[in-house]
């Protein structure tokens, strides 16, 4: 499960809208109980999509980006829980090319159509397994509580 | 010289988000980061020992890549970074079918 406040929510939709009529793309920053297997998202890191070449319908985050983030994460305790990015005009679906390009094993990846501009559906993916030839995507569900204490289940992969 | 390890790799060593390591350039201190924790050789290096193609290493803020790869020279005051690309994105007609619930 992907736990998220509105707000954090609300901010990745509102990434998508704004970078339409490209992806957008960001990094989640929060909490893993491996046991429990919840991710708590307690903020969100926007990262510049680096490809100019197809940004209607690809993403790719810079690298030193994510070094930034882990550096941001290190600083409040946190770590990389999972990462976000927006399909616009597409399904909020994993696609063939976002399966290959998915290395972080148990990390959340978090997926909102963008239909003329406007955010659509959002869902969560979590990458499991335990390598490269075994990995997968299992549809996860989203919990949104207006604190991070208060929790409602408003969206199931 | 000090490696960071993403999160996803921390399992497979003791859950350690910083690692020191000896070696005086990057291969050596890979070489000693995998042979104190082998686990992560498969997840970093292919079977022919080649760095994996989505495993981006940084020595402080530049990539390896545009240095001289794993023959780069080390500090023992420098910060390796292992960070997994992300990347992706719809690709119309592609979609894998999904039935929301």
């Amino acid at each position: 499960m992907l736990k998220l406040t509105a707000e954090t929510l609300e901010e990745i939709r509102r990434h998508g809208e704004e970078t339409y009529p490209h992806e957008c793309c960001g990094v989640l920053l929060g909490h893993i109980d491996s046991e429990a297997e919840v991710r708590e998202v307690q903020s969100v890191v926007r990262a510049g999509n680096t490809r100019f070449d197809s940004p209607r319908n690809r993403y790719h985050i810079d690298p030193r980006e994510l070094i930034a983030a882990q550096r941001l994460a290190r600083e409040r305790d946190a770590d990389i829980v999972g990462f976000y990015h927006s399909h616009p005009d597409h399904p909020a679906r994993w696609s063939q090319t976002d399966f290959a390009e998915a290395h972080w094993l148990g990390s959340s990846y978090v997926i909102t159509s963008v239909n003329q501009g406007i955010a659509d559906v959002t869902n969560s993916f979590v990458l499991v397994g335990s390598s490269e030839e075994t990995k997968k995507f299992v549809d996860e569900a989203i919990e949104v509580s207006a604190t991070a204490t208060e929790g409602k289940v408003v969206s199931k992969a | 010289m000090k490696i960071h390890i993403p999160t996803p790799l921390r399992q497979y060593a003791e859950k350690k988000a910083t690692i020191d390591v000896p070696g005086r350039t990057i291969a050596e201190g890979l070489s000693n980061l995998t042979g104190k924790y082998g686990e992560l050789r498969r997840h970093l290096f292919t079977e022919d020992g080649k760095l994996r193609a989505f495993v981006n290493v940084y020595l402080n803020d530049e990539d390896i890549r545009y240095l001289q790869n794993e023959k780069t020279a080390v500090k023992e005051e420098d910060t390796i970074s292992i960070v997994p690309s992300i990347a992706g994105g719809a690709q119309p007609g592609t979609a894998v079918p999904h039935k929301c619930t």
